[in-house]
């Protein structure tokens, strides 16, 4: 009785948190509305006319959304760099960081499975994937897989911050015991989460481009790369607009994960490209694609040399010390990091599994503007509800947010 | 045209009609024998004093149109306006009243189909009764919708019948007439131009260079220098896409053919990425085809009506080939380069193909065991 009365006093006050705040907040929550707005009216014509307004085709079957949705499970994922070494082993450095890194992987999540749904031919009946009611191919199918591991590190990622802070609420303690198992569980959780996200696209004998056995391992080390990259990036902004205390150490921790995990991810592109290029076979097509174009036709080599100089660039400057450690070249980096992840295992990915066809016909992809404007919308989803639970477990870990009795 | 479909049913529609009915074979309506006033004097709805009023102002000019009753009888001025007053508002009433109700139970019977058909299971776990339930439900919607009367086949896979298919290279020209002949067949989504079939045109000389061929081409055939190969659902014997279908909304039947249940797919589009023979398809957008060139002759599994998000294959033409006929595309060849049959009757022609020719099939070395085979002369 008394824990229902504490939680409802809890959400009474995070609604006045959330709805209280600078100007600029307001004005950052309005710009956010906005867009999700736009991407909601855009979604509402793709539900009435079909998938057809988008730039997919029965050459290229997935597009935009499932890219972005590949990239976002890697984000989900990273919370785990900032988990391990905060609950496991015991690295007090993190401990600020951690709430935050969970908020994060809560909004990637949620975006996540927003793309899935945008996707979808037919979102009405997708009732005939919940187990009991409709027929789930589990284990048949890695997608009844990916549904179940994002799911459940949802779970986990509500469940393990919503504990710590309703103590901290009451301004009691979190017990260790309750939340250690949970967070070990994460651990591994987020690397199954990468995993069958990659067997997903791996195991189709259909695509050369992804049927190898290098993308699963680097599925987690850009992941490992761009997720803390941009946790770094959101301490950044959280320092200098709230009093949140977050050490310089803190970061610079979170450098040397970004730092180790975007130097293994270049070592296996390079494995990857001189597989492709040394002895090319007709399995190559997609890499020459994506790389080259085939026959005149090049769409991604802007995007995919973008990524690549930004990728190798920044590699470079967070291996120096020097350079690392100076925060503001720090900030850049992780923001050309992840940039240059989004377009390689976004679309830089997507695409080319698609190109050639199965028969060589080479049909290329554009994604129209209804396309980019719900995915505008589903990225401020993800940042409105990132804002709002950061501010919450802001709120209460500076002790501004305690439960009154 | 709808009263025409009323035929097919005994379901209760149209109660108006009935009451109008009810009057008695005396000839007259305004109650002037016994049997009216013992039927519709003790209570009166409100349809029934409608028509009672109707009876009363207008009884006896009942089988005149609206012109001569008001205009074919002797009468005065005042009178005159003031009969047609009132079959006038009456006539209003009746007529709303009537459509309404009339709307309101097909709206009903199509509300209820729709809910039936929204909440069903997948086809692949129902039993008969329950597949030809849907089935029923399904041609019944049609028939609302469109007052047209379709046959929808729940047919399962019979016995000691596999199916296969054979293709041979020399003889193909690339009329194309395979691919009208399936469009028409399975009503196929007109707008978007969607094929099951692609026939590839290559360069003598060149070997089966796919990649260098023109799935697309648009000039009289056959070209000189070239020849032609076809290419479509290949029905494998063990199909990646259906592994990857989260919701098992398509599978291999026991007759070899690989179907789609369109009402139990979500559309993801996964089963697309697993093809590697390109052999499905996705309605992008509504799929629409003129109700005249609609083919009535359909199977729950095959060419029935599809909606926009889901997937869609080449079944062989289930409707056809279940019911011991060649697929469309079989049929309709010019040339006889392609062979349909049943891989396990020892007499089939297949059988002879297989035992005589040098055949081969695409993309062996993935394992997908194609039920289709090339071969040439």
């Amino acid at each position: 009785m008394r824990r229902l009365k504490v939680l409802k006093s809890l959400i009474t006050d995070s609604l006045d948190t959330i709805t209280h705040g600078s100007k600029r907040y307001h004005l950052w929550m309005a710009f956010l509305t906005l867009v999700m707005l736009a991407g909601m009216y855009c979604y509402s014509i793709q539900l009435d006319e079909g998938l057809s307004v988008t730039g997919m085709t029965d050459r290229v079957s997935w597009g935009l959304y499932i890219s972005n949705f590949t990239f976002l499970v890697g984000v989900a994922a990273a919370a785990v760099m900032l988990v391990m070494p905060t609950y496991v082993l015991k690295d007090i450095d993190f401990k600020q960081a951690v709430l935050i890194g969970e908020g994060l992987a809560v909004a990637a999540l949620i975006m996540c499975l927003a793309f899935v749904v945008a996707d979808m031919g037919g979102p009405s009946v997708l009732w005939h994937m919940i187990p009991g009611i409709g027929v789930f191919n589990f284990p048949n199918s890695m997608l009844t897989w990916d549904v179940l591991v994002l799911n459940g590190y949802l779970f986990l990622n509500l469940s393990i911050p919503f504990y710590i802070l309703f103590r901290h609420y009451q301004g009691k303690e979190a017990n260790p015991k309750v939340y250690i198992p949970g967070a070990i569980l994460s651990v591994f959780w987020a690397v199954g989460i990468h995993l069958v996200t990659a067997f997903l696209y791996q195991g189709l004998q259909a695509r050369p481009f992804w049927n190898n056995a290098l993308l699963g391992p680097r599925f987690l080390a850009s992941a490992f790369a761009a997720g803390p990259a941009l946790i770094i990036l959101v301490l950044a902004l959280i320092r200098s607009f709230s009093e949140f205390k977050i050490e310089d150490k803190t970061i610079k921790k979170i450098a040397m994960v970004v730092t180790v995990a975007a130097q293994i991810n270049l070592i296996m592109l390079v494995s990857e490209l001189f597989k492709e290029f040394y002895a090319p076979t007709h399995h190559s097509e997609s890499a020459y694609y994506l790389f080259f174009g085939l026959h005149g036709k090049g769409a991604l080599l802007p995007w995919i040399w973008t990524a690549i100089t930004l990728n190798v660039t920044a590699t470079i400057i967070l291996t120096f010390n020097k350079l690392r450690n100076n925060l503001k070249i720090l900030y850049v980096a992780c923001f050309m990091l992840f940039i240059a992840i989004w377009i390689e295992k976004g679309f830089g990915l997507i695409i080319p599994g698609f190109i050639p066809g199965p028969y060589g016909k080479i049909a290329e992809y554009t994604p129209t503007g209804i396309e980019i404007m719900v995915t505008l919308g589903i990225w401020a989803m993800g940042a409105f509800v990132f804002t709002i639970l950061a501010k919450t477990a802001i709120g209460i870990e500076t002790k501004k947010l305690r439960f009154k009795k | 045209m709808s009263n025409d479909s009323k035929k097919w049913f005994s379901l209760n529609l149209n109660s108006r009609k009935k009451v109008s009915e009810s009057s008695c074979g005396c000839g007259k309506t305004s109650g002037g024998c016994g049997s009216h006033s013992n039927q519709k004097q003790p209570e009166l709805n409100e349809q029934e004093f409608y028509e009672a009023a109707v009876d009363a102002s207008i009884g006896e000019e009942r089988s005149k149109d609206g012109f001569e009753q008001v205009f074919d009888v002797k009468m005065d001025r005042r009178s005159a306006f003031k009969k047609l007053t009132a079959s006038l508002l009456i006539g209003a009433g009746a007529v709303s009243t009537s459509c309404s109700v009339v709307a309101g139970d097909e709206t009903k019977e199509k509300a209820q189909i729709d809910w039936e058909e929204q909440f069903k299971g997948n086809y692949k776990l129902m039993t008969n009764d329950e597949k030809s339930a849907t089935v029923d439900r399904l041609v019944r919607s049609y028939q609302l919708r469109t007052g047209k009367t379709i046959s929808m086949s729940s047919k399962n896979a019979e016995e000691d019948v596999l199916f296969g298919y054979a293709f041979n290279i020399s003889k193909c020209q690339g009329y194309m007439d395979c691919v009208n002949a399936c469009v028409e067949e399975n009503n196929q989504d007109r707008n978007s131009q969607m094929q099951y079939i692609r026939i590839h045109e290559m360069k003598d000389g060149k070997g089966l260079k796919f990649d260098e061929a023109d799935d697309n081409y648009y000039h009289e055939v056959p070209a000189e220098g070239h020849f032609y190969m076809g290419t479509q659902c290949f029905h494998c014997d063990n199909p990646p896409c259906i592994e990857v279908c989260p919701v098992q909304a398509t599978w291999r039947e026991d007759d070899g053919l690989v179907v789609v249940d369109y009402d139990w797919c979500v559309g993801c589009r996964y089963c697309m990425a697993a093809c590697p023979y390109d052999g499905r398809r996705f309605n992008w957008s509504k799929p629409e085809v003129p109700e005249e060139q609609v083919n009535h002759n359909q199977h729950y599994l095959g060419n029935r009506m599809r909606k926009k998000g889901v997937v869609e294959k080449c079944t062989f033409c289930v409707q056809r080939s279940r019911a011991g006929e060649n697929p469309a595309c079989v049929e309709a060849c010019p040339t006889g380069a392609r062979i349909f049959g049943n891989l396990l009757d020892p007499k089939s022609s297949i059988r002879w193909v297989l035992e005589n020719k040098k055949v081969f099939r695409l993309k062996e070395d993935l394992g997908t065991e194609p039920k289709f085979w090339y071969f040439m002369d």
